[in-house]
């Protein structure tokens, strides 16, 4: 054994020569004999001979050239890369003979391949790297708040960040990313704009450099208010300011807060947050003319930052979690008040809880497992059309063996054209990929304003991973042929192969075999699809706890134009007075968020009069601030209790509607009405009690919630709800109108029914039922494909026992139902099999599935309805042939 | 150029092993080294040498590299690699074993 390594070792030399081409190692040997030969000459005429005499004596010496050289080749053994070449030839020119199997054969392939490598340049693109500017993503890490009894993880606050920052030995660098949003007037046309509120050390941590003038300078993030600064986007320089090279140094309003424009970010660079584009950059200290809340920059109890931490190299995420908790729980012994009960987490970049990266992980994932059943159908597309040419091919490779091609030579041959099938739809397969890189972006809803980024990446790892693809093709495709001849027999080609319609027999079952794998595989496929399907119907039906129709909602540039708290007030009512009167609008409504909406509610501490929290807990609750109106222009029920008025205002005492949950956690299911709650420190009096519903998403258990009056805890920009008859396009103008009636200067942003912003909500879903339908259909398809390949193939191959029954008096009719059973029963082969597959695979759409359990026998049954139209129609061509059989021409031949 | 018979076929290689343990040596060189030893007795013609040399260069047992010769020409140069030597070293033990069977066979048929 050691010998034989050893020898491989040492003959490697030669070995690698063969790769050379032919002509270099001939020009060796032939230099080489000619050196002997002129030494032999010289020799020869030092003993005395005249040259022509030295010359032929020393060439009769030596013997045939030609015939030296030649065995000194087959010493050497064939050139590798000589055979390779001749196989690749040979193999390009069996596609150009039947051009229909290729392409086919290539289309398939680039299917497969194709949405593989598309669906992992996402995983790539938006998951795993999603950040191509920054270096060393692999220890790149998001952070985020926990706390004990919430599975939500929250937000950070300013200090503990810093804190953290300080004092994490395990931590190489970190920063602060927190999506924002701004109105951007330039000239007279406003409109939104996405952006991020940075630590000072944003550009310089990344390794971002802007294009003109600079990053932030450390203290740039410090402060109330107190350095205006603003970096903006290649896209925003080019678009908004057509490329001013001296823009360096303008300024430019953002929520009517004049910034110095101090740098323009390079191109393709778009910020670090998955799924948006990043139009600019402030620094943290801004973050009041951004954020509402007022200056949380000293605010241990203000949660709001979302930020990323590189770990120091070969540290991993179990071990710095173990450092990071142990700081969070020293934070929590020094502020009790603020952080008890409190932790810190870090999460890998595509579980990043703060952004699209984790909504789509569960789509992204079961994707994968779809592509590589769409590939494994493919492959056995491919390897079914392989196996029926290769029985046109039986003559040719038979005749081959006869005239002394070793099978390991054939098999060779077979696995190039393997290869070469296998390449050209690798190389279809990427392009495929790279078309479809930005494909995702497509199947989300637009927002006005939010520009959608979701690049796939199709970088070194997704190429290597293709190539991986690749070879695992070549194998599978370039090995069903070859064992497919490993028992054929020199006298192969001299009998005569009898195979029936009615039922395989000898190697026909390895085609079967295939079509009933085919079959199996795209039913998984589609009970998927059918289940995805249901699932999204149940989403976009289901009862939110409001009224989703004849609501629409909208937002008022009030603080983008400059309001002041007493002019907002103001306006604010006068504008719900107006929309009174008009007609068509039942009733209108002011609040800081709208449920399943962008945005987060904000979460505070509470205390409740005789409730006794455990030692660990601190109840915090999530909560919204509602104007009067709101629960009937939403349609909330009220259970007991009554909404907000007018006169639940800044003087008067504070008041709380609390929903069902919140009174059977913490009122122990008793009537509050009338008991104290304390929010923020104060107390408020509980009013009404509100049914439940959902807040911020569809999927969300019955959670605590309460709601303040607008007026006592204020926000400047709210959201309108506006509870009409009239359809969306006339009530826009009619608000335009009624806005501009009181300020001319006020912009609307976009308007949209509640139904549209919960339809919105369920994206994810709608992206995994659209992609896993298209690959179902794709795959339904491909099956189909090979049905109607085996059937027809099965048809023409016993075309003589079709005649002869057709002689011994079979009716059209029963031929037709021959090949049309035989081809059913394939189908139920694999409808059998693919139910058994799918009854054990649905689960992992465990997390897209909203109400619908993955062994609900519905969407079993409409799959199979599906496959059924499909499977007869596929036979049908075939078995209408059979029965077209002439026994006349059949039999003579 | 007659075919070298089975005998030679199977000891030719060993020569050439034999040659090249002393040093590297071109092909033409090697010839020369073959006359001197042997070739009355085994008759190798120059012709076979180089189907040889490549036969034991696909098998590792010497490489090839191209230098100058003495008198400043290009050749190429074989050598003895460490698996040749090994090689050489099995054989000549096989090679003694079996010469001295047969001269035992042979002393035996003549008493």
């Amino acid at each position: 054994m050691n010998m034989d390594i050893e020898q491989w070792f040492y003959s490697l030399p030669v070995r690698f020569r063969s790769f050379l081409p032919r002509n270099q190692v001939d020009q060796e040997m032939e230099a080489e004999l000619r050196e002997h030969l002129v030494q032999q000459i010289s020799e020869n005429i030092a003993k005395g001979m005249s040259p022509q005499e030295a010359r032929r004596s020393a060439v009769l010496s030596l013997g045939g050239i030609t015939q030296i050289e030649q065995e000194c080749r087959d010493a050497r053994g064939g050139s590798i890369l000589d055979d390779f070449i001749q196989d690749l030839r040979y193999g390009f020119r069996q596609l150009w003979r039947s051009p229909g199997f290729s392409v086919l054969a290539i289309l398939c392939l680039t299917l497969g391949i194709g949405a593989n490598a598309a669906v992992f340049s996402w995983m790539e693109g938006i998951l795993f790297r999603p950040y191509p500017a920054i270096a060393h993503q692999d220890r790149l890490f998001a952070l985020a708040g926990t706390a004990r009894g919430d599975h939500e993880p929250t937000a950070l606050s300013w200090p503990d960040f810093q804190d953290l920052r300080r004092t994490c030995t395990l931590c190489e660098d970190s920063f602060v990313s927190k999506i924002t949003g701004s109105t951007l007037s330039i000239g007279d046309h406003a409109e939104t704009a996405t952006g991020s509120i940075v630590s000072a050390n944003y550009f310089d941590a990344i390794g971002v450099h802007p294009i003109l003038g600079r990053g932030f300078e450390p203290g740039e993030d410090l402060g109330s208010n107190s350095h205006p600064v603003v970096v903006i986007s290649y896209q925003l320089w080019r678009n908004r300011y057509k490329g001013d090279p001296e823009i360096i140094g303008k300024t430019q309003r953002f929520n009517n807060v004049l910034h110095t424009i101090i740098g323009v970010a390079p191109e393709g660079f778009y910020g670090t947050f998955v799924g948006w584009a990043m139009q600019f950059w402030v620094p943290a200290s801004m973050e009041e003319t951004f954020e509402s809340g007022g200056y949380k920059l000293e605010d241990r109890d203000a949660r709001w930052i979302e930020s990323y931490v590189w770990l120091k190299p070969w540290i991993g995420r179990e071990q710095a979690q173990q450092e990071v908790s142990a700081i969070a729980g020293r934070l929590a012994a020094s502020y009790p008040a603020t952080n008890r009960g409190r932790s810190i987490g870090l999460w890998a970049l595509w579980q990043t809880p703060f952004n699209n990266a984790g909504s789509l992980l569960p789509t992204l994932e079961v994707m994968v497992a779809v592509v590589a059943l769409v590939l494994l159908i493919a492959c056995a597309n491919v390897g079914n059309l392989l196996l029926l040419r290769s029985f046109t091919r039986r003559h040719e490779l038979s005749v081959r063996l006869a005239i002394g091609a070793s099978r390991l030579r054939l098999l060779k041959q077979l696995l190039t054209e393997g290869l070469l099938l296998a390449a050209l739809g690798t190389a279809g397969g990427l392009l495929l990929a790279y078309w479809c890189r930005h494909a995702l972006r497509l199947l989300l809803p637009s927002r006005s304003g939010i520009s959608m980024y979701l690049p796939g990446q199709l970088d070194a790892r997704v190429m290597a991973l293709g190539a991986g693809v690749c070879l695992i093709v070549t194998l599978i495709v370039g090995l069903i042929p070859a064992f497919h001849t490993r028992n054929l027999d020199l006298a192969g080609p001299l009998k005569a192969e009898f195979s029936g319609v009615v039922g395989p027999r000898g190697r026909a079952w390895m085609r079967s075999g295939l079509v009933v794998f085919q079959v199996s595989l795209s039913f998984v496929l589609l009970v998927g699809a059918a289940l995805l399907l249901e699932s999204l119907q149940k989403i976009r039906n289901a009862n939110p706890g409001f009224t989703t129709t004849s609501v629409v909602t909208t937002r008022v540039s009030l603080v983008a134009s400059g309001y002041d708290v007493p002019r907002a007030k103001i306006f604010q009512d006068e504008l719900i007075d107006r929309l009174k009167t008009v007609p068509g609008v039942e009733s209108a409504a002011f609040a800081r968020l709208t449920p399943l909406g962008y945005g987060t509610f904000s979460s505070t501490p509470i205390a409740v009069d005789g409730y006794q929290p455990s030692l660990e807990e601190q109840p915090s609750v999530d909560y919204n601030q509602v104007g009067p109106g709101y629960f009937g222009t939403l349609g909330i029920p009220l259970l007991s209790g009554r909404e907000f008025t007018r006169t639940d205002d800044e003087n008067a005492p504070l008041v709380a509607i609390v929903n069902r949950t919140m009174v059977a956690r913490y009122w122990a299911g008793q009537d509050p009405i009338g008991r104290r709650l304390q929010v923020k420190g104060q107390w408020a009096r509980v009013v009404g009690v509100a049914a439940d519903s959902e807040y911020e998403s569809l999927r969300e258990t019955p959670k605590p919630f309460f709601y303040v009056p607008l007026r006592q805890d204020f926000v400047r920009g709210p959201v309108l709800h506006i509870r009409t008859r009239q359809p969306l396009t006339s009530m826009l103008a009619t608000l335009i109108r009624e806005v501009h009636a009181l300020d001319e200067n006020l912009a609307l942003y976009e308007m949209v029914t509640l139904q549209e912003q919960v339809n919105r909500s369920t994206s994810p879903q709608l992206v995994a039922v659209t992609l896993v339908s298209i690959l179902g259909g794709l795959a339904l398809a491909l099956a189909a494909v090979g049905l109607y390949g085996v059937m027809s193939y099965a048809v023409a191959q016993s075309s003589r026992e079709l005649g002869l029954r057709m002689a011994l008096g079979a009716r059209s009719d029963n031929l037709l139902r021959l090949v049309l059973s035989r081809g059913l029963r394939l189908t139920s082969a694999g409808v059998l099999f693919g139910a058994g597959v799918a009854f054990a695979m649905t689960r992992l759409l465990g997390r897209l599935l909203y109400n619908v359990s993955p062994h609900d026998p519905v969407p079993f049954g409409s799959a199979l309805v599906v496959m059924t139209v499909t499977a007869i129609s596929a036979c049908l061509l075939p078995a209408w042939r059979a029965a077209r059989t002439d026994p006349a021409r059949v039999l003579r031949n | 150029m007659s075919k070298p018979s089975d005998l030679v076929q199977g000891t030719l290689d060993m020569l050439i092993l034999k040659i090249l343990a002393l040093e590297p040596l071109n092909g033409w060189a090697i010839t020369q080294r073959l006359k001197q030893i042997s070739s009355a007795v085994l008759g190798v013609s120059d012709g076979s040498l180089y189907p040889a040399l490549h036969k034991l260069e696909r098998l590792g047992w010497i490489r090839s590299s191209w230098k100058a010769s003495e008198n400043n020409r290009r050749a190429k140069f074989y050598s003895l690699t460490r698996l040749g030597r090994k090689q050489l070293e099995r054989q000549t033990a096989n090679w003694n074993r079996l010469s001295a069977a047969i001269s035992g066979i042979v002393k035996l048929k003549e008493a």
